[in-house]
């Protein structure tokens, strides 16, 4: 590992307010830095992850041995480059890599939280970062990224810390979960839920409901993949090259592909933390917060946006990222927008896509040159 | 960077230094990029093409791709100093309208566009009968962008008709000004206006 990246995890001295109106006891948070802090203490980035992300964004996961989920975009020579920026990514609250959510010990018996862990928001995961900085001295941000989820923490960013981030990079995100994104990730929850390991959400470490989530995952892999992205891939290609089985096993190439995502997935990541960051998901709705207005939301900030989307992104299409980009534009905001073409569909973000890596740069770096 | 034109290059002279711009249909920011450089712009743009777009966002300009006949009207009105079309007005499916997003977005408008009025174009049409091809316009009918080509009366016209103040005219044919005769001896044509 490179000796520029380090992992903490803090415990906030404080408890945590929530939307819901409940508060979360001196919750702790676990996240990855990369690079150093400057004298002036104004060269941090942070990095917010989707979903299923972590803040394993730049260094090997410990869990499954991949490279850092976002070396694409962050690294030596990157768009963000440890030579010039502090990186921080914080694994979100409610996720299950060290930061509190429902797998953690619940302060007052030791056993997991369970469904006991409070329903959190994008808000509230924003909250927390903003704590972090606190702790970690740092008072503004140079810019906040993130793709998808992370997308929307971006945004959320420039709603609840309108002071706190000079310029926001916002890819493959909406303002709000429709009734399609809503729909999707129901039908992961209740997959989860009707696994009979699930036992209500009381289930022991190790024994939860895999099935179910494994299920969860395949739905929800559907949705980061195009159609066209999929048939290049697989199209009707039967994985035993000769004959189909007449059975159920897995005949077609594609349903190898996703038992296997799904599989993979349930090593990493814990079933109600699922539940919870999904439900963060379907309760975001930034214009809701402002009175109606998404350009109200944009209205106390002096930051400045990149907007970014890809023509194959049917979960968060391009009309939303639309919506956003007319809003910034209504209050006034400075915003780059540009929809890029890639044949992966949502995932295009953390793939290789053409002129990715040059918009966001660009964006960055003239970001720096301002007074 | 690319060179400004010297069409690109009167415009810009029309910029005061430190204003606020918004250049729509500005390709691949060359003349935002040029306006922050030299005349330190505060500098927005609007542009159709993603790859245009991408171009110029990694040239670090605030640039939104869109269509300038659907999405002008998110922007605020007199929300900056010049409201630029160059160069485009002729390839819009509604003039006017988009004229009329100009002068309600900039607190001027800078307009510049190929003077169909020109001798050249006249005697194209006049002696071989057929739609004419030039040097500034040089695609054929079927194949132009340019959909509502006009001369520089017809543009004067219709800014009376919108009750349109004309600050400023600048006539050019190739690279000299043109004074006297404008609508028959330039080729290119240069209003900044006002509502």
């Amino acid at each position: 590992m490179s000796p520029l990246v380090s992992h903490n995890s803090i415990r906030l001295g404080f408890d945590l307010p929530l939307d819901s109106g409940q508060t979360l006891p001196s919750p702790a948070i676990s996240f990855e830095t990369v690079g150093k802090l400057n004298e002036r203490r104004d060269n941090a980035i942070l990095v917010c992850h989707a979903l299923t992300g972590d803040q394993y964004v730049a260094s090997t996961h410990p869990l499954t041995g991949k490279p850092g989920w976002w070396t694409r975009m962050v690294g030596e020579g990157k768009p963000i480059d440890p030579a010039r920026h502090f990186v921080i990514c914080s694994n979100v609250i409610g996720g299950c890599m060290g930061s509190e959510g429902p797998a953690s010990p619940h302060p007052d018996d030791g056993r997991l939280w369970g469904l006991r862990f409070p329903v959190i928001t994008v808000a509230d995961m924003v909250r927390a970062q903003g704590a972090l900085l606190d702790h970690l001295g740092i008072k503004a941000l140079r810019a906040v990224i993130g793709g998808s989820m992370g997308g929307m923490q971006a945004m959320q960013w420039a709603a609840s810390f309108p002071d706190r981030v000079h310029s926001v990079v916002i890819i493959a995100a909406a303002a709000r979960h429709s009734a399609q994104n809503i729909a999707f990730h129901e039908v992961g929850r209740q997959a989860i839920m009707a696994d009979s390991k699930w036992k209500g959400g009381a289930y022991e470490p190790g024994a939860g409901p895999s099935k179910g989530l494994a299920v969860a995952r395949m739905a929800a892999h559907i949705t980061y993949l195009s159609e066209a992205g999929l048939t290049a891939k697989f199209g009707r290609r039967l994985q035993m090259k000769d004959a189909k089985s007449f059975g159920f096993d897995a005949d077609f190439q594609v349903e190898s592909y996703l038992r296997h995502q799904g599989m993979s997935f349930v090593d990493r990541f814990d079933a109600n933390s699922y539940l919870y960051v999904t439900r963060a998901l379907d309760y975001f709705d930034l214009a809701e917060s402002h009175g109606g207005q998404l350009a109200s939301a944009f209205q106390k900030t002096g930051a400045r946006f990149c907007v970014i989307s890809f023509d194959t992104d049917w979960l968060y299409p391009t009309s939303e990222a639309k919506r956003v980009v007319q809003a910034l534009v209504a209050a006034g905001r400075h915003v780059s927008f540009v929809e890029l073409s890639s044949p992966y569909g949502h995932d295009a973000f953390l793939l290789d896509t053409p002129g990715l890596n040059n918009v966001v740069d660009g964006f960055l770096r003239s970001a720096e040159q301002l007074p | 960077m690319s060179a400004l034109t010297n069409r690109l290059y009167q415009l810009a002279g029309l910029v005061p230094v430190g204003a606020s711009v918004l250049d729509v249909g500005c390709s691949d920011g060359r003349l935002l990029a040029h306006l922050r450089d030299d005349r330190q712009v505060d500098g927005r743009g609007i542009e159709i093409d993603p790859e245009r777009v991408a171009l110029a966002v990694a040239r670090g300009l605030s640039v939104v791709q869109g269509d300038a006949e659907h999405d002008l009207a998110a922007f605020p009105g007199n929300s900056v100093d010049y409201a630029i079309l160059s160069e485009t007005l002729q390839a819009m499916a509604r003039p006017a309208l988009v004229l009329a997003e100009l002068v309600r977005i900039g607190r001027r408008a800078i307009i510049a566009f190929p003077n169909f009025g020109h001798w050249r174009v006249r005697a194209d049409l006049l002696l071989t009968g057929r739609m004419p091809v030039t040097r500034r316009l040089p695609q054929s009918w079927y194949d132009t962008p340019n959909i509502h080509l006009c001369t520089v009366r017809d543009f004067l016209a219709l800014a009376e008709e919108m009750g349109l103040t004309i600050e400023q005219q600048h006539f050019l044919s190739y690279r000299k000004r043109i004074r006297f005769c404008p609508n028959l001896r330039a080729d290119h044509a240069l209003f900044v206006l006002r509502k």
